[in-house]
This record gives structure tokens, C-alpha cells and sequence, in this order.
């Protein structure tokens, strides 16, 4: 694995390194490397399984972070590529000429966060969240509680019994 | 468009998919077998138009009769949602057998007469549920399974489900917990059935009467509405 990362250093003068668990390395790339290096990956080094595409919303940062994660299966590797984009233009190339999979990633993803995936297959078409307005429900800045107080009609607190006492007096009347 | 979308088995956009003759889709006028004239509108629904209408005991006299002859034939619309879809298999099975309750399972809402919602109920899935429920025939009882389905359960602040059921269907009767056992399930059942028997599920003429109401609460939420308004 130590070769295949130094060959990565190399092609794309990118930092990658071994990370734990054993078999999972990480390398952080510039969103207009992420083609060339999945491709690479892909073709050359023998990554064939794609594995997953999600996303992390650092709003701190003001940043939106996206992992892929690849597979090798004749050497037992994982190798997850992190993507950071700005969040003010929430953009990324999109992948989903390497494998087909990625597109229903890629519109999930739009779904969720409002990242942007030009040209991928009905990307914007609504997928999970039918007929969804207003902010992605998966950015930070969504109060997801108040919205759902807002939406749901939240049925009002009761006062009663505390369950506990109530169960042992019955089932328990006897005992202290 | 792209590779990918010819892999996909629908169509993609409606030109493909309008694979009908135009004239199939015009008014026309069609002739029976026996010599019966009947004019056609394919685009026209002939189900559909029409709001509810409440149905009255037509018979008072024997409706008791009829109330326990309900209630000894409960059958299950096969709708799982949520983790509960977990429980009702169980029920079919030697160890509760629910068929001695008159309990049975059946495919498809115009064969069922009880619906249970059984756990959390996601916005896409009440739309589903809903048209399950106004498919099924009258009379037609709702059983709310879990805590989910009463206040949230601990989905309570989840954007994508709702918090109280009844809001969006008439319920007759809740099971609480998280998740409910078989056994809490046919305490449930003969609870539904003590009171079809007491003719206090009136569910369905609830949902007539409170028609609007509800359909307004579930548009609401449910913001593509690209179904009927009427299901029935
Ligand atoms: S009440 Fe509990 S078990 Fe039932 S659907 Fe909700 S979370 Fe799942």
C-alpha cells in the first residue's frame, strides 16, 4: 500500500497517508483532482469497488466535506478521498461516468445538503424527501426540532403517573 | 441523456413513455359483446370524482349481528412501516396465532378491512398509507402501533415524520410501546374488537364527516400532491 500512496504523492502533489484502522488510508485533494485521481485509482491501482459517497457539514469552517471511499480487494485496501468545498458555492464535479453508482449518491446528496452535481443523471429530480422546500434538512443551520414542532402538531406534554411507580404498585402492590 | 438513464427501466421523459396511440386516448364510443353502447373517455376517471359519503347502518335491526360478524373477520392490510413490520409476521405464526381471532392477512387494501400503521410514518409514506386507507371498503378500522405513531415516539423531532397519526386518519385503536409485543398486538385486536361490537368504531364516517380537515392537514405536509383527491 506504502507504494500505491507514494505513487498518489507523486502523480497528484497531494499529502497521502495510512491512517487507523490498518487497512484504511486517507488523502485530501482540490475538488479539480478528484476525477483524475478516481480514474487513476480506478484503472491503474486497481481500486474497482466503490464503496460510498457522503458528505460532512463543517459550518464552522464555512466548508462542506465529501469522502469517497474506495475499495481493492485483491490487497485488502481502503482508500477514502476527502473533497473540501466551500459552502457558499456548493459545487463538485461530478463522477458518475467511473461507476454508475455514484449518480444515486450524487442526487442524495443534492437532496440533503443542496451541493450541486452538474450533469449527473436526473440529479435533480426529487428522490428521498418528495416535494422538499425551503433549507436542505441535512444542512447545520436547519432546526430540525422546530420544524418538526412547526409541521407535526406536537401532542401537548400529559401529566400523570410516573410509569415506574405506577407499574410496581400494580403489578408489585406488596413490595417497598 | 446520459448512459446511465438507459439502464433505468422507466422511460425518462413523457414523449417516450406516451407509447399510446393518440386516437386511444380520444373520447370514442365502443360496442359490448351483448350490443351495449358505451361512450369512453380514457383520460376521464370514472372512480374517483366523487367525495365520500357517509354510510348509516342501513339494517338497525340486525346490526349487531353484523358488528360481530366484523368483528370475528379482521383482516390485516399487509402495510408495514417502520420497525413494527417486524412484529405482525409473528402473529401468523403456531406461537400467537392469530388466525384462532379471526386474524388474517391479505395483499391488497380492497381486501382488507384493518389497517395497521405500525411505527413511525415518514411524509412519504403517509402519502402511500393514505391512499391505502381511503382504498380499502368501508367499514375500516385503524390500529396505531408504537409510540411513534401517538406522539413522535423518539422520532419526535425528526423533519420526516409525523408526530401524531390522528391527525392524518381516524385511529381507533393505539398499542403503546416501543416496540409493542405480539401479544400486546392481540390484546389490541380484542380491544378493536370490544368496540366494533359496542358499534363505537366508526372510523370511516369519521373520516367523512371530518373530510376536509384531514385533507388539509395531510396537504400540509405532503407538498407534491400528485394523486386524486378522492381514492376511492
Ligand atoms: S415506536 Fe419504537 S419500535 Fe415502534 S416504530 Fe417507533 S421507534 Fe420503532
Amino acid at each position: 500500500m506504502k507504494e500505491i500512496l507514494e505513487r498518489i504523492n507523486q502523480q497528484f502533489n497531494c499529502s497521502a497517508h495510512e491512517h487507523q484502522p490498518e487497512n484504511l488510508s486517507w488523502v485530501q485533494l482540490d475538488k479539480k483532482q478528484l476525477v483524475p485521481l478516481l480514474s487513476y485509482l480506478k484503472h491503474t491501482e486497481n481500486f474497482s469497488h466503490f464503496v460510498l459517497l457522503t458528505a460532512v457539514d463543517w459550518i464552522e469552517n464555512n466548508e462542506f466535506q465529501l469522502n469517497y471511499l474506495l475499495t481493492n480487494h485483491e490487497l485488502h485496501q481502503d482508500i477514502a478521498i476527502r473533497v473540501m468545498i466551500p459552502r457558499d458555492e456548493p459545487e463538485m464535479i461530478t463522477a458518475h461516468h467511473l461507476w454508475q453508482q455514484i449518480a444515486t449518491y450524487q442526487r442524495e446528496i443534492n437532496e440533503m445538503y443542496g451541493i450541486n452535481f452538474p450533469n449527473s443523471p436526473r440529479v435533480n429530480e426529487s428522490f428521498l424527501l418528495e416535494g422538499w422546500e425551503g433549507i436542505p434538512p441535512m444542512r447545520r443551520e436547519f432546526d430540525t426540532k422546530k420544524y418538526s414542532e412547526e409541521t407535526f402538531f406536537p401532542r401537548p406534554r400529559q401529566e400523570g403517573k410516573d410509569p415506574q411507580t405506577h407499574m410496581k404498585q400494580k403489578l408489585y402492590p406488596d413490595e417497598e | 441523456m446520459s448512459e446511465e438513464t438507459k439502464h433505468n427501466n422507466q422511460p425518462e421523459n413523457t414523449e417516450e413513455s406516451n407509447k399510446f396511440p393518440k386516437e386511444h386516448l380520444q373520447k370514442r364510443t365502443v360496442y359490448s359483446p351483448d350490443g351495449e353502447k358505451i361512450e369512453i373517455d380514457p383520460l376521464q376517471d370514472y372512480y374517483l370524482q366523487d367525495r365520500p359519503e357517509r354510510r348509516d347502518p342501513r339494517y338497525r335491526v340486525v346490526e349487531k349481528f353484523l358488528n360481530w360478524a366484523r368483528s370475528e373477520s379482521l383482516w390485516i392490510l399487509g402495510f408495514g412501516t417502520g420497525c413494527g413490520s417486524i412484529e405482525l409476521p409473528p402473529l401468523t405464526t403456531p406461537r400467537f396465532d392469530a388466525f384462532r381471532f379471526g386474524i388474517a392477512m391479505r395483499p391488497t387494501p380492497r381486501q382488507s378491512n384493518v389497517f395497521i400503521i405500525s411505527g413511525y410514518m415518514s411524509i412519504k409514506t403517509l402519502k402511500r398509507a393514505i391512499r391505502s386507507y381511503e382504498q380499502m371498503p368501508d367499514p375500516k378500522y385503524v390500529v396505531a402501533l408504537g409510540s411513534c405513531t401517538i406522539n413522535g415516539g423518539m422520532y419526535f423531532d425528526s423533519y420526516n415524520t409525523i408526530n401524531r397519526l390522528d391527525k392524518y386518519m381516524p385511529v381507533d385503536v393505539y398499542i403503546a410501546g416501543c416496540m409493542p409485543r405480539p401479544e400486546a398486538l392481540i390484546a389490541g385486536f380484542n380491544k378493536l374488537k370490544q368496540r366494533i361490537k359496542e358499534g363505537r368504531a366508526e372510523g370511516a364516517n369519521e373520516y367523512v364527516q371530518r373530510f376536509d380537515e384531514y385533507k388539509a392537514n395531510q396537504k400540509q405536509i405532503i407538498k407534491d400532491w400528485n394523486m386524486p383527491d378522492y381514492n376511492w
